[in-house]
């Protein structure tokens, strides 16, 4: 059924797309969950949802209340529009090095944009938010990095989409930024899927981002928990880009750069499938489309220019 | 040949400034020792007294984190890279 009471009721039941192209044989193959055919276009939307009705239950958020997330992006623009159509406040706190597209979609929902210095990326959002939280206590702040909400939305809905599409998987693998997708993918499938590798793709961003100013201010979400996942990635801008490019010129999809990133894992774990002689149905998250990034000129020019354009910003 | 360790900025106090150096060593713990003997202080901004890692360091063995390999165990070869960075969030 493709028809819903409200723009909230069409969340989820993305569709699982093969990429038969550059899946390497009909035995290794790869599938892409697109999860930019979301409310707000990206996977995002069901933890925002998720999180706000939770709180909504739980007596937290009445109407007119003001919420307050730390987010480099797709959180703040679903919760944006979720509290729109809820009736409450909402302030983001973003690192300044985020995207145009991102801030004027904001601020097209009626969200208050708090910046934080670009200099420690998130973890700085989350230190000015935590600070605004206490000297707020009548705001409430969803925090999406502890919210056992966010992994369960993907727990009670991702997952079981994916093994009812899927149910031959053999690898799952997703970014890694808050892990809730990874937490509540990855139990929902091991306890289902005997064997099954679950594989994060982690952003590798230029110095900028990690100029913390003591490495005790480093930053592990609370909802991270390592033994989840079979292995852990980190790629850089110059894969993801060249991934994001192979999409669009091969399957004819056009995904954001966290994307490609997570594509570039997903192919190294199809190699060592085709080198090992084994089957494969390694799925994947598309994570968002690439119109939110179209500015920092990721797509235009050779892979070495529009790495260089990104350097030092948050480019998943 | 050699193995190339990565820093990040906050840990280049420890390395002249230089953003990547070269040592040796059949596991990452001994790769730890031996940038340590040049490097003096780096090792203890890696490593607790146990050898494991600090909770906000991740280690990336040619892109791959070390935790999911063998941790402090894993062995290295000539020609690897090992990128050191700060734990940092996403989302």
């Amino acid at each position: 059924m493709a028809r819903y009471d409200s723009l909230l009721d069409s969340l989820g039941h993305t569709p699982l797309v093969g990429l038969p192209r550059l899946s390497p044989s009909a035995e290794v193959r790869l599938w892409a969950k697109l999860e930019d055919r979301n409310p707000t276009g990206s996977v995002k939307d069901r933890p925002a949802i998720a999180m706000v009705e939770r709180a909504e239950r739980d007596g937290l958020l009445t109407p007119g209340c003001t919420v307050l997330e730390p987010t480099s992006g797709n959180t703040g623009i679903s919760l944006a529009m979720v509290c729109k159509l809820k009736g409450y406040n909402l302030i983001c706190v973003m690192p300044e090095n985020t995207s145009v597209e991102r801030r004027q979609l904001l601020e097209m929902y009626g969200a208050e944009i708090r910046t934080s210095p670009a200099a420690g990326g998130s973890n700085e959002a989350v230190a000015v938010a935590k600070k605004l939280a206490a000297d707020h206590p009548d705001w409430v702040m969803l925090y999406q990095y502890g919210n056992l909400a966010n992994a369960q939305a993907h727990y009670d809905t991702t997952g079981p989409e994916i093994l009812a599409d899927c149910p031959e998987i053999t690898h799952f693998v997703a970014g890694l930024g808050t892990t809730g997708t990874l937490m509540g993918i990855g139990r929902f499938l091991r306890e289902r899927v005997p064997g099954v590798r679950i594989v994060a793709a982690e952003p590798r961003y230029g110095e900028l981002v990690y100029g913390l100013r003591n490495i005790d201010e480093g930053f592990v979400p609370e909802l991270y928990d390592a033994d989840v996942l079979d292995s852990r990635f980190s790629v850089g801008p110059e894969d993801a880009l060249r991934r994001t490019r192979q999409l669009i010129d091969e399957e004819g999809i056009f995904a954001g750069i966290s994307t490609g990133a997570i594509l570039h894992a997903a192919l190294a774990q199809a190699d060592r499938a085709v080198r090992s002689g084994q089957r494969a149905d390694i799925v994947f998250i598309e994570a968002d489309a690439g119109w939110k990034y179209l500015s920092t000129g990721a797509y235009a020019g050779t892979i070495e220019e529009a790495a260089e354009r990104l350097e030092g910003q948050l480019w998943a | 040949m050699a193995i190339e360790a990565r820093i990040p900025t906050i840990l280049r106090t420890y390395t002249a400034g230089e953003k990547a150096v070269e040592g040796n060593g059949l596991t990452l713990a001994e790769f730890f020792v031996d940038l340590d003997s040049r490097h003096a202080g780096l090792r203890d901004r890696l490593v607790g007294e146990d050898g494991s890692l600090n909770r906000f360091v991740n280690v990336y063995l040619n892109d791959e984190d070390v935790r999911f390999l063998g941790g402090p165990e894993t062995p290295l070869s000539d020609g690897d890279v090992v990128t050191i960075l700060p734990a940092v969030a996403g989302g």
